[in-house]
């Protein structure tokens, strides 16, 4: 079976932290920052980016859409 | 693999929507108001109607949808956005054109314009985000705030012997011949995320069979004052029971 392999990028001033994406990564990839951006919101990031598998849930649950994702079959 | 060989150009699967501006949405963090002003910028996209779409955002937080939908907006007197658009649908029969409503807009205020657009089926969309509660102007008891629900004018909770009970516009509005599909959505988990696209697509797609009319059930942290999650998780357990999702008129032909 091929190997999906994903990533996502965040676009960290426009992120508000509000964490609505953790629980929606069945993968448990995602994770809050401890540095604040511009605005003073802790945005989020890849904790495991191994784990990733470009499934979108992140990205469409976001209510600001500053997800990226991106995917690769291995 | 290298994660900087997977963040390539051509590895794109998901990104926002250029149909939304570059402009940060103002909406508080967590709030449904964004994922669903990306749903119907999507849908346009999908449908490659930009050009022929007229938006119509009345007052409320959905008052901003102007400056963050890359669409022909005009902005309505609070709660006269379905008396708007049916003024525009009839002059621009060929174009697309949807309200974005909130429940203090279009449920208290525009609720004769609501119900009587519905009643003569005008030929439009009508997206309806429900959260119970006046949120841009400090968190209020709206029409559809639930029994004893807290809101600053209501602090011990609704009562219904004093202040009414929740109004079911989108039941309402189901009864009346003019209307064509109706559902409610929700929009805080990826899977109804996705059901609540395709409901706006359907009701986008068929607005000149009659008026369609989606409400999205949302959350609104900042008036209910929890966090984005606990939110979600409080509008799961009580607002779902009195506002069931699903579709509550469809068209016969309709196959889901």
């Amino acid at each position: 079976m091929a190997k999906v392999k994903g990533a996502i990028v965040v676009n960290i001033e426009k992120c508000k932290g509000c964490e609505v994406c953790i629980p929606a990564c069945l993968q448990d990839v995602i994770g809050l920052t401890k540095e604040v951006n511009g605005k003073g919101y802790h945005y989020t990031f890849m904790d495991k980016p191994d784990a990733c598998t470009g499934c979108m849930n992140c990205a469409i649950v976001c209510p600001d859409g500053v997800i990226t994702v991106y995917r690769v079959k291995e | 693999m290298d994660i900087k060989d997977i963040i390539q150009e051509k590895n794109i699967v998901y990104k926002r929507t250029d149909h939304l501006t570059d402009k940060a949405l103002s909406f508080c963090p967590g709030c449904g108001h964004g994922t669903v002003h990306r749903l119907l910028m999507e849908v346009v996209e999908e449908m490659n109607i930009q050009s022929k779409t007229i938006g119509i955002a009345p007052v409320g937080c959905s008052v901003l949808a102007y400056e963050f939908m890359n669409v022909d907006m005009i902005q309505a007197a609070h709660g006269r956005a379905p008396a708007l658009a049916t003024g525009i649908k009839r002059l621009n029969p060929d174009k697309y054109v949807f309200t974005y409503q909130g429940d203090g807009d279009l449920a208290a205020i525009g609720t004769a314009e609501t119900i009587h657009a519905s009643n003569r089926g005008e030929k439009i969309t009508i997206i309806f985000i429900n959260n119970g509660i006046y949120g841009m102007t400090g968190g209020q008891m709206a029409p559809t705030t639930l029994i004893g629900m807290k809101a600053s004018t209501c602090p011990y909770g609704r009562d219904a012997e004093r202040m009414g009970n929740p109004l079911k516009i989108t039941e309402l509005v189901a009864q009346l011949p003019g209307t064509y599909f109706v559902t409610r959505q929700a929009v805080h988990t990826p899977n109804h995320v996705r059901k609540a696209k395709k409901a706006i697509r359907f009701a986008m797609e068929n607005q000149n069979n009659g008026l369609c009319f989606v409400e999205i059930v949302s959350n609104c942290p900042s008036g209910w004052k929890m966090t984005p999650n606990q939110s979600n998780t409080w509008m799961a357990e009580n607002m779902f029971p009195f506002y069931p999702l699903g579709d509550i008129k469809v068209p016969e032909k309709k196959v889901v």
